[in-house]
């Protein structure tokens, strides 16, 4: 009875069915265990968390630079801003926006930075479904390889005042 | 442990005319416990009904073909039934179990009755506080508060007074053992379930110490004392308060289900030692599942991630397919003994299943193992959380573990409670009977609506899908849509379950017939033992049936973690 | 793991039998492992040079 005292010499070893479920349990708990690392190092997509202390006005003069020297082209007055392959990108979240639209080629890697001018917020790449946290005052830094070509939209996914539900950006990918 | 102390006599040490004799049980019922009992239950319901309103406005507003509130009381409502639901409703119910597992199963008295009225108090007014300011519109910051969004100072400061009662509640229930012990009112260890209530005060004192530790800053902060809070200290810290929180839950749960497995078929753990080392885990590790929610995050790093969303290898992991298995084992065993071992599931199928108590909790522990467990740790997965962070696939796991899990067992365990502790019998059995299948099985639809449209990836905690009045046009899948339709209905009916609770719960408590003095109205008639019942003695030991249950847990289990390695695979690449 | 007290009692089980000290561990574990060691984490985050 769970609700009374067990009797004396309670502490014994599992047996039968009991002690076969144990075991099952604890090989898939192994299992589940090295499949992490092995992925951190076998695997192709990581959050390694990469990240700089940044000042909101440092980061958001970077961006400035960024958009002026690289724009290729504008889209709804937001310019386009190709990255250079193998090279560094800045994308800014702000309530309500990303900023700016960003410029890709499938299969060459790039080293995006995203980071909030004001409040937290969520970058979320449709409709692939990729999710990561943007916060102020940390530079995150994303190396990405697109594997996939098109237009994908940039949704934030965390709340961030009374517009959240409108905050959108643009990843254009080419062949 | 001086052998003089054992030598004395068991005998409990209650004050005169502050103790009963349970009726039914004959369990001795500390008076000053039972009070605080009924009235932390009372005020945990009326929590729950303002979370449960919430929940339905919130429902039919992501619901897309409802769209029924406007933006900003949307996020307000979110924050009202995040709040109200997680922590005040849960909260206040644990307490009284604690208060119920210290005193009753120790046969010991409530360590201080002072303690219990801070306790009290400063819970009630501490959730009034938040309430009051998050209608008010001073605290539309969402349950998480995230830094630097920032709420009125009012706002943090009744998180800190809920929390500092919660905690005086839980040094209380430490303190009822600790006395129990010293005066010797029981012999050997406690009962599996004050194990189990330890487990859960003990992960309570970690959490509840977070909270502190990131709520006075914050408070300070939003009074202008302090300029500046790291974002991300914030996120690791709260999740601290707010993910352990939850942890509390899952042991309060699990004790639950022990505790109602011997209410309702007189079930008796399989093995102690394996029992309690599944909860030893929990107090142990379960807490460092906190990182689930900072695995996309900036600020810690790949190694940091990858142990402690783990539990340290799976460790609390483990322990929860322990109980997934003893707590199912008990009932088998329990069954087989009184002559249902047809078959492989001959007990299950005999079992109470009329029992809101049994059904409730046998719901819970099926809602929470396959939907909750496999979910959670799906999800927790490091490198899988990329496809999940942030979307409705969350929400969609942690309803079925807190709602589908928790609160059925706490509600299962209310149609013993009220009969028991406030001595009243309910009206309207036949609803009583059919409330645990309404609630679960809404609860059960809602996630699986949550869970798909978050694989599309729909966002949580956003009021647009259209995303109206963004610079560019997004939308999603017409999947999508018809999934949050589905969890719209599911919600609906899970709250049609969650009324049926309250007014039946309402009822009996304030207006059902008084039954001080004789034993409960039992929940089901104890069925005659089979005319072909096999008396092998062996026979109460098997648990063939519970195998067959975990192994194909365990395969449902396998199949969902890799088919999502297999679906991030897809993805872009990224480091 | 094997050895025993004269009373007979696994050292686990002494463990299971002793709250105080599963508090202690309760607490100090996660605490370590989780908060601390996450604040470590961010206390080592380099600094920005924006190029």
């Amino acid at each position: 009875m769970s609700i009374y005292n067990p009797p004396a010499g309670w502490f014994k070893a599992p047996t039968g069915a009991e002690r076969l479920w144990v075991g099952l349990a604890l090989t898939w708990c192994i299992i589940m265990s090295l499949a992490m690392p092995y992925w951190h190092f076998y695997g192709k997509q990581n959050s390694t968390g990469e990240s700089y202390r940044v000042s909101v006005a440092d980061y958001g003069a970077r961006v400035q630079q960024f958009v002026e020297s690289n724009t290729v082209g504008t889209e709804q007055g937001v310019p386009i801003v190709e990255i250079a392959p193998g090279g560094d990108g800045y994308l800014l979240a702000r309530m309500w926006a990303f900023y700016p639209i960003i410029k890709l080629k499938k299969g060459q890697t790039y080293r995006l930075h995203i980071s909030s001018l004001d409040l937290q917020h969520g970058f979320s790449l449709q409709p692939l479904n990729m999710n990561f946290q943007v916060l102020p005052g940390y530079d995150h830094v994303l190396t990405i390889t697109p594997t996939s070509s098109g237009i994908f939209s940039i949704i934030c996914n965390e709340f961030c005042g009374i517009g959240h539900h409108s905050m959108t950006g643009r990843i254009i990918v080419e062949d | 442990m001086a052998s003089a102390v054992d030598s004395l006599p068991i005998v409990g040490n209650h004050p005169q005319a502050e103790v009963r004799s349970c009726d039914t049980t004959s369990l001795p019922v500390c008076l000053t416990a039972q009070q605080f009992i009924r009235w932390h239950a009372v005020v945990a319901v009326v929590f729950l009904l303002i979370g449960g309103i919430g929940a339905l406005l919130l429902a039919l507003t992501r619901w897309p073909a409802v769209h029924l509130l406007d933006a900003e009381w949307y996020y307000r409502i979110l924050t009202l039934h995040g709040l109200n639901m997680l922590i005040f409703w849960i909260l206040s119910f644990e307490i009284a179990v604690l208060y119920f597992a210290g005193t009753v199963l120790l046969n010991t008295r409530l360590a201080s009755k002072w303690a219990a009225y801070v306790c009290f108090g400063m819970m009630l007014v501490g959730s009034v506080m938040v309430d009051i300011t998050i209608m008010g519109g001073k605290a539309d910051v969402l349950m998480t508060s995230y830094v630097p969004l920032m709420a009125t100072p009012w706002f943090y400061l009744g998180i800190i007074i809920l929390a500092v009662g919660a905690l005086i509640g839980v040094f209380n229930f430490l303190a009822t053992i600790y006395i129990a012990k010293r005066d010797h009112t029981y012999e050997g260890s406690v009962p599996l379930v004050v194990f189990g209530a330890t487990a859960a005060a003990i992960i309570a004192v970690g959490t509840l110490l977070h909270g502190a530790v990131v709520m006075i800053p914050t408070w300070l902060w939003s009074m202008g004392v302090i300029s500046e809070i790291d974002p991300s200290w914030y996120r690791i810290t709260w999740w601290g308060l707010g993910h352990m929180s939850q942890q509390v839950n899952v042991c309060a749960m699990v004790s639950i289900w022990y505790l109602l497995g011997t209410l309702t078929v007189g079930a008796k753990p399989l093995n102690q030692a394996v029992c309690r080392g599944a909860f030893v885990l929990y107090i142990l590790f379960i807490n460092l599942a906190s990182a689930h929610h900072l695995l996309v995050d900036p600020g810690v790093g790949a190694g940091w991630k990858i142990w402690n969303t783990s539990y340290a290898m799976y460790l609390a992991v483990l322990a929860s397919m322990i109980h997934g298995f003893t707590v199912p084992a008990s009932i088998e065993v329990a069954m087989r003994g009184k002559g249902f071992t047809r078959g492989m599931f001959g007990w299950l199928a005999a079992a109470p299943w009329s029992n809101p108590g049994f059904s409730g909790f046998f719901l819970s522990l099926i809602i929470f193992g396959f939907g909750g467990g496999i979910t959670g740790v799906v999800l927790g997965t490091q490198q899988i959380n990329i496809m999940a962070h942030n979307t409705l696939r969350i929400p969609g796991h942690f309803h079925v573990t807190v709602v589908g899990g928790t609160t059925l067992a706490f509600m299962a365990l209310t149609y013993y409670v009220v009969p028991l502790i406030f001595q009243r019998d309910f009206y309207a059995k036949t609803l009583c009977r059919l409330q645990p299948y309404v609630f679960g099985g809404g609860i059960t639809l809602m996630a699986v609506g949550m869970s798909f449209a978050g694989s599309y990836g729909v966002p949580r905690r956003h009021w647009d899908i259209e995303f109206t009045g963004g610079q560019f046009a997004v939308g999603f899948d017409a999947g999508a849509h018809a999934m949050l339709g589905i969890m719209g209905v599911g919600a609906v009916i899970a709250v049609i379950g969650l009324l049926m609770y309250v007014l039946l719960v309402v009822a009996a408590v304030f207006f059902g017939p008084r039954i001080a003095g004789q034993a409960m109205p039992p929940w089901h008639e104890e069925p005659a033992r089979p005319a072909d019942a096999v008396t092998d003695q062996s026979e109460e030991h098997k648990t063939p049936g519970t195998l067959v249950l975990a192994i194909v847990f365990l395969a449902a289990f396998a199949v969902y973690y890799f088919a999502n390695w297999m679906w991030l695979a897809d993805v872009w690449e990224v480091r | 793991m094997a050895t025993r007290d004269p009373n007979g009692k696994h050292p686990i089980q002494k463990l299971m039998d002793n709250p105080w000290l599963l508090l202690v561990l309760g607490i100090v574990i996660p605490t370590v492992s989780y908060t601390i060691w996450g604040w470590i984490e961010l206390w080592l985050v380099p600094t920005a040079t924006l190029p």
